[in-house]
């Protein structure tokens, strides 16, 4: 994947930062300046982004990075813990997740909260959201959540919102305001259509328009939601389909970041002031697109396995030194 | 009884009474039937694939998935109102399609994996 609607390197003053963390290691990629070959240079509007994965997985870098790292909100977004998930790929995905969440809540710099991007279980049975909900506690973090496919199995979802659903809308969706930047977590599972991605529906895009209506351009937007907003794949239906109407009430904003699940691997673009991310899994990944039959889970070598998990971290960044540098990320 | 005289099932009654008492023939065809029945037709998922994408089967027939990835998948026939429940690796699900028609389905879980199941009078 290469990065698009790169621009002509001026710029901005408030943004997001963004690190992807493996479960083998912290390393931030600093330098930035070193990959010539693989740095693009943008007009980006805030969101500044600091991929941070090792063992060859995508990462990016932005100048300022370190000052990030101290500076301003940070939050972590977990992702597809898929708790009851025991097959090859990783028989033991409740003990991954419970390394992802010990690593969040040792953090030195402690995110102010969480968010969940979905398929936090793997087949919705209350015994799974139970253990879920146990393991992810252990952070002791706030933890705002949207529901992936494999947790609105059973009853209509009834399973999912019974837990997480309170003060939320429609089938999970809702907003919220932390330190300056507004928050929406947004449903894509949900009434999918036979040959078709995900789909957020009529409701939720009307009720979208009106919680974004009224505020200043300049307020910082992060969206999340499982199914990527943006059309990853087509052909493993990895996007959504009414994505680019959601995307028309966002424009207009000047940083605007959106984060994503589902995918299991670490995909970013970046188009005028909206950056898009997706994240690693706790439980297992999956392959590139296009590049395996299918896109199931991916059995890598035991020792290989941690460097394809993770969380990432999110920073608000504020600075004058607006130029975000991004990597094009190096595909697997 | 009405329902063999559906188009599909009448050759081979015609067959059973010309060689046949009319008691004994419809016992025969009704025999028949629970063969054709029983002679289910799977559908298998690997790779998100089903396979075979497109089926015709008589009505009657029981469909047959069977699901050999190892993530969930789940069928929806939004025509006949029919959703399956989750099936994990190795789990099935059957329906009997009694209306002649076209039905298209469609993974639940991932609806980019669609079929076909064709049924004949």
């Amino acid at each position: 994947m290469g990065v698009a609607g790169l621009g002509d390197c001026t710029g901005s003053a408030v943004g997001l930062a963004t690190e992807a963390n493996d479960m083998n290691g912290e390393m931030i990629d600093s330098d930035g300046i070193d990959r010539r070959g693989f740095l693009r240079c943008m007009s980006w509007a805030g969101t500044a982004v600091v991929w941070t994965v090792a063992a060859g997985v995508p990462r990016s870098g932005l100048i300022g990075s370190a000052q990030a790292a101290t500076e301003g909100l940070r939050f972590a977004q977990i992702s597809d813990s898929h708790i009851g998930f025991n097959k090859a790929a990783n028989p033991d995905a409740v003990g991954t997740l419970q390394e992802a969440i010990k690593r969040i809540g040792a953090a030195q710099d402690r995110p102010a909260f969480m968010i969940h991007t979905g398929d936090v279980t793997h087949l919705s049975t209350a015994g799974q959201f139970d253990t879920a909900q146990k393991v992810i506690s252990e952070a002791g973090l706030t933890t705002h959540f949207v529901p992936g496919e494999h947790d609105i199995l059973e009853d209509d979802g009834k399973s999912y919102l019974n837990r997480y659903g309170k003060g939320t809308q429609g089938a999970g969706w809702y907003s919220f305001d932390q330190s300056g930047v507004h928050f929406v977590g947004l449903v894509n599972v949900v009434d999918l259509k036979g040959g078709g991605m995900g789909n957020l529906g009529h409701e939720q895009l009307e009720w979208l328009e009106k919680d974004l209506a009224g505020r200043s351009a300049s307020t910082p937007i992060v969206v999340f939601a499982h199914i990527p907003l943006w059309v990853v794949y087509a052909d493993w239906g990895w996007g959504t389909q009414d994505g680019a109407q959601a995307l028309t009430y966002l424009k207009r904003f000047g940083s605007v970041t959106v984060l994503n699940g589902h995918i299991h691997q670490v995909m970013q673009k970046v188009e005028g002031h909206v950056a898009f991310h997706t994240a690693l899994s706790t439980a297992f990944p999956q392959p590139a697109p296009g590049t395996a039959p299918s896109p199931g889970p991916k059995t890598v070598p035991p020792g290989e396995l941690r460097s394809l998990l993770g969380t990432a971290r999110v920073s608000l960044v504020r600075n004058d030194t607006p130029l975000a540098i991004v990597d094009r990320p190096l595909a697997g | 009884m009405t329902e063999l005289l559906e188009p599909g099932v009448f050759a081979r009654r015609t067959v059973l009474r010309l060689a046949l008492p009319a008691a004994g023939g419809l016992l025969l065809a009704a025999r028949a039937t629970q063969a054709q029945a029983a002679d289910d037709v799977k559908v298998t998922i690997d790779n998100f694939v089903f396979a075979p994408a497109t089926i015709t089967v008589p009505k009657g027939t029981t469909v047959t998935w069977v699901n050999r990835d190892d993530i969930p998948h789940l069928v929806v026939c939004p025509s006949v109102n029919v959703r399956s429940k989750v099936l994990d690796t190795d789990q099935s699900f059957a329906f009997r399609f009694d209306k002649p028609g076209r039905v298209n389905y469609f993974c639940g879980l991932h609806p980019h994996m669609t079929g076909v199941v064709v049924v004949t009078g």
